[in-house]
């Protein structure tokens, strides 16, 4: 018998997961799920359950959507925020949430990324950044760290990785946030935060693949990776606390940029409006 | 609060990867035979800290009150 989180939000059919020994996705995958519990029993402004749609593209993380038991929509590799644009489009009162790798997001996914960003739709994007391709075996990806190995780059990677969160606040995302598997309440805070936002919201959350990438650079066990993330990744307060010196090889987790500019589909809706008032005269 | 909830592991979901009883912050769990095993009931706190970094939702805390 599972716990009641998990029989309410999830297939349990489907269940126990197939992610490896440690893989941090379960992790995100559940914090998603608390989340949108909190949000659905929050007493002064709650969500419907029946309007919330989970859609994935394709990798380890995507798996996601058919593990959560909502409305949802597994699509194909990249695609899954075109996918989502349009459902969005359609019935803008949805709250539609992506689930995605660093790989589907941001390399073969990384226009319907930058333009969905740069439009401002409202959508929650919730990057699994695990810094590798883990499904297909370990090749490096966009957010795969230089230097580091990986199936495809067994003498250091050559190319400099993509910040994401950085990369949808310079698209013109409204919000972008970071997360990570050992500040799990922390990270619960963020996604609530990222799917009340109106506009486009981007929470780029550091997962831990120890199978390949771990492994790969040394980097030890699920626990051991979860140690480097509870030394190295210092929540927004305390890191704004920190001396310079302090924040050297740190990285700082929480709401990373804010904006209130107008959001994609009210814009949309004032167009329509305004030809049909034309019309009329 | 303590005493009026319950530790529970779904053994058979259990992956073994000790993430648990590494953060455990009372060092109440432990994986033997790559299980998590409660080694120390009488110390949990119920934080729950274990319940929201299992990857695998082997375990959870249970309301006693329900």
């Amino acid at each position: 018998m599972p716990s009641d989180l998990v029989h309410l939000y999830m297939r349990i059919d489907h269940l126990p997961q197939i992610w490896c020994p440690g893989c941090g996705n379960g992790v995100i995958m559940h914090d998603v799920a608390v989340a949108i519990d909190e949000l659905i029993h929050d007493e002064e402004n709650s969500i419907n359950r029946e309007d919330i749609v989970i859609v994935s593209g394709i990798g380890c993380s995507s798996r996601a959507a058919g593990y959560l038991d909502f409305n949802s929509i597994h699509t194909t590799h990249g695609r899954a925020i075109a996918f989502a644009s349009g459902i969005k489009m359609a019935n803008p009162k949805l709250h539609v949430i992506v689930l995605t790798g660093d790989g589907d997001c941001s390399a073969i996914g990384g226009n319907h990324l930058i333009h969905a960003a740069r439009r401002n739709l409202g959508l929650t994007v919730i990057c699994f950044n695990n810094d590798i391709y883990g499904m297909t075996g370990g090749q490096y990806s966009p957010t795969t760290p230089n230097g580091d190995r990986a199936t495809t780059a067994p003498y250091g990677n050559v190319d400099r990785p993509f910040d994401i969160a950085n990369l949808a606040t310079g698209a013109g995302a409204s919000f972008s946030a970071r997360g990570d598997v050992y500040h799990a309440r922390e990270t619960i805070d963020i996604i609530k935060q990222a799917i009340r936002h109106k506009g486009f919201s981007l929470v780029d959350v550091y997962s831990i693949c120890p199978t390949y990438y771990g492994r790969k650079n040394k980097k030890g066990d699920a626990v051991e990776m979860l140690n480097w993330q509870k030394e190295n990744l210092i929540p927004t307060a305390r890191y704004y606390s920190m001396s310079e010196e302090d924040r050297v090889g740190k990285k700082i987790i929480g709401i990373l940029s804010f904006n209130d500019y107008p959001e994609y589909t009210e814009e949309y809706a004032k167009i329509i409006a305004s030809c049909r008032k034309a019309r009329k005269k | 609060m303590i005493g009026r909830k319950k530790l529970v592991i779904e053994e058979a979901w259990c992956k073994g990867c000790g993430i648990c009883a590494a953060f455990c912050p009372k060092n109440v769990l432990e994986i033997r035979k790559e299980k998590v095993t409660v080694k120390d009931e009488e110390e949990c706190v119920f934080c729950g800290l274990c319940e929201l970094r299992c990857p695998d939702y082997a375990i959870y805390l249970v309301n006693m009150e329900e």
